[in-house]
């Protein structure tokens, strides 16, 4: 309660000074517009639709390519830890493309697969996939080998090894690899979606693209602020509950 | 319940013969002969304990009687039979607890139980609270490994060994890492366990008090290469405690049988 009350004071303080700063009138109201003004603007966009139907159709395109590049990138993250040739194929691969800033898949997808669903989403997948093979591999490789041992002599034979010892043991790893390729999706989503106009779901990052176009301030901020929440919101929701469970089991997260 | 009675039925201890086992390892520093043509017989429920200097390969031939490696020649039979692989038959508890951090304590005691067919979750559950209670836990089931005393731990890694009731125990320095109060505690409980559960028990050591408090042989190895140099009957009556004057007779005895080995080796 304490910690909710201060955050409260600290974000009202905080519109206080963008209030202050407004009146202030140091820069022109388009510029920056008040709160009250922004505000207004997410109310009429929530209002009429155009929020949440914005919201829907980013929100769609970042979970179902977030969904496939996990989907491929855990299995793909576990046999480059195993195996020496794919270690030495699509480890490396990995490894170079993930220094690769997501966004620069966009003109790629563009002109493979035009302005489409399927560009947006290989541009999502691309975000996430790389971080998931690294990060699972990497985990791999960090599980004490006496887990498998132990759960050898116990009778478990190498696949079962795999899913329920060695899977288990990197979730450490693979969570905090997740958690990258989530930001990473949601930034090249976002840059994607400003760049380019797709004709069949018009996303968050079009309405903030619109907003500069009409050069309607309160639009871009109000954006920009839905954005920011849909941001926490996924940590809260996604991760947060991993990364409590992980803390619990393991006994980290404590200073 | 039948299938819970039936799972802790007293099974009959198995009998090991190991026979001529050789093994080699290639290190940086070139070939180690961990075991050179070793020979040891086992009858059925003994508890034998195997002590020795670092690398005598007394953890070597626990790791090829569990099945985790295979001699470069000569056999290990249970029962008459040669052993490949690891099973279930052949439990092992490691210096550390190796216990599972993403499992609760239930949890890591039923991860052997569950990959044992003809029984349900409710019936592991039950097995697994049975020999947590044996071991004294009944009341941690539902905590993290991470909450635990070094102690708990091994008291839950023996659990865990115990629960798919094998017919030998492989305990590899299980107690070389707890403080002394913690391991003179587990010495007793330790016995208390082997006489009601009836199990063969191999245990290593370093430690030659430990092994003349619990076995009823010590087999003494000298390393490079590995191989055994004598054993001692251990006559004295159970419940042992690790201070008493007739134990410190025999530890003082295989202690200067082993400075006798060591230095020996030395002078070569």
């Amino acid at each position: 309660m304490k910690r909710l009350i201060a955050s409260a004071i600290f974000f009202l303080a905080l519109l206080g000074v963008w209030h202050a700063l407004v009146l202030a009138k140091i820069w022109s109201p388009v510029l920056l517009p008040d709160p009250k003004l922004v505000g207004g603007y997410l109310l009429d966009a929530a209002k009429d639709g155009t929020l949440l139907q914005a919201t829907l159709v980013t929100m769609k395109r970042l979970l179902l390519g977030y969904a496939i590049g996990i989907v491929i990138g855990l299995p793909l993250g576990l046999v480059t830890a195993r195996f020496k040739f794919a270690e030495d194929t699509i480890g490396v691969l990995a490894l170079g493309l993930q220094t690769l800033p997501s966004v620069c898949w966009v003109p790629l997808a563009l002109i493979w697969f035009g302005q489409t669903e399927v560009a947006m989403l290989f541009v999502v997948i691309m975000g996430t996939l790389w971080s998931v093979i690294i990060a699972t591999d990497n985990g791999v490789r960090n599980v004490p080998p006496i887990y498998a041992r132990a759960a050898r002599t116990m009778g478990a034979k190498p696949l079962y090894t795999l899913i329920r010892v060695v899977f288990p043991a990197s979730l450490p790893f693979i969570v905090s690899g997740m958690k990258q390729g989530w930001a990473f999706a949601w930034r090249s989503l976002m840059a994607a979606e400003i760049y380019v106009t797709i004709l069949t779901g018009f996303g968050l990052g079009h309405l903030l693209h619109y907003g500069r176009e009409l050069n309607a301030m309160d639009q871009v901020i109000g954006v920009m602020f839905v954005i920011v929440v849909i941001g926490l919101l996924a940590d809260k929701i996604l991760f947060s509950p991993w990364e409590r469970f992980l803390h619990r089991r393991w006994g980290t997260g404590k200073v | 319940m039948e299938a819970v009675a039936e799972e802790l039925r007293q099974i009959a201890p198995a009998k090991l013969a190991v026979e001529n086992v050789s093994k080699r390892f290639h290190t940086g520093q070139g070939i180690t002969h961990a075991l050179d043509e070793v020979s040891l017989q086992i009858t059925e429920g003994e508890f034998v304990c195997l002590v020795g200097p670092s690398g005598c390969g007394k953890s070597t031939l626990l790791n090829i009687i569990a099945g985790l490696e295979e001699p470069d020649s000569g056999q290990v039979l249970s029962d008459g039979k040669p052993i490949s692989e690891p099973g279930r038959d052949r439990m092992m508890m490691f210096q550390e607890s190796a216990l599972f951090p993403w499992l609760d304590v239930l949890g890591n005691v039923m991860f052997g139980l569950r990959l044992k067919p003809n029984l349900n979750d409710k019936e592991r559950r039950e097995v697994a609270r049975f020999y947590l209670k044996l071991v004294g836990l009944e009341k941690s089931t539902r905590s993290n490994i991470h909450e635990l005393s070094g102690g708990m731990k091994q008291r839950v890694a023996l659990a865990r060994a115990l629960a798919p009731n094998p017919r030998v125990l492989l305990m590899d320095e299980p107690f070389a890492a707890l403080d002394a109060m913690t391991r003179e505690q587990l010495y007793g409980d330790i016995q208390t366990i082997w006489q009601a559960r009836k199990k063969t028990i191999l245990f290593v050591t370093h430690n030659v008090r430990e092994a003349a408090c619990l076995g009823d042989r010590v087999v003494l190895f000298s390393p490079h290469p590995g191989r055994i140099r004598e054993e001692f009957r251990i006559d004295l009556p159970r419940p042992r405690d690790i201070n008493s004057v007739e134990l410190a007779g025999y530890s003082s005895a295989i202690t200067r049988a082993l400075k006798n080995y060591v230095s020996e080796e030395v002078a070569e």
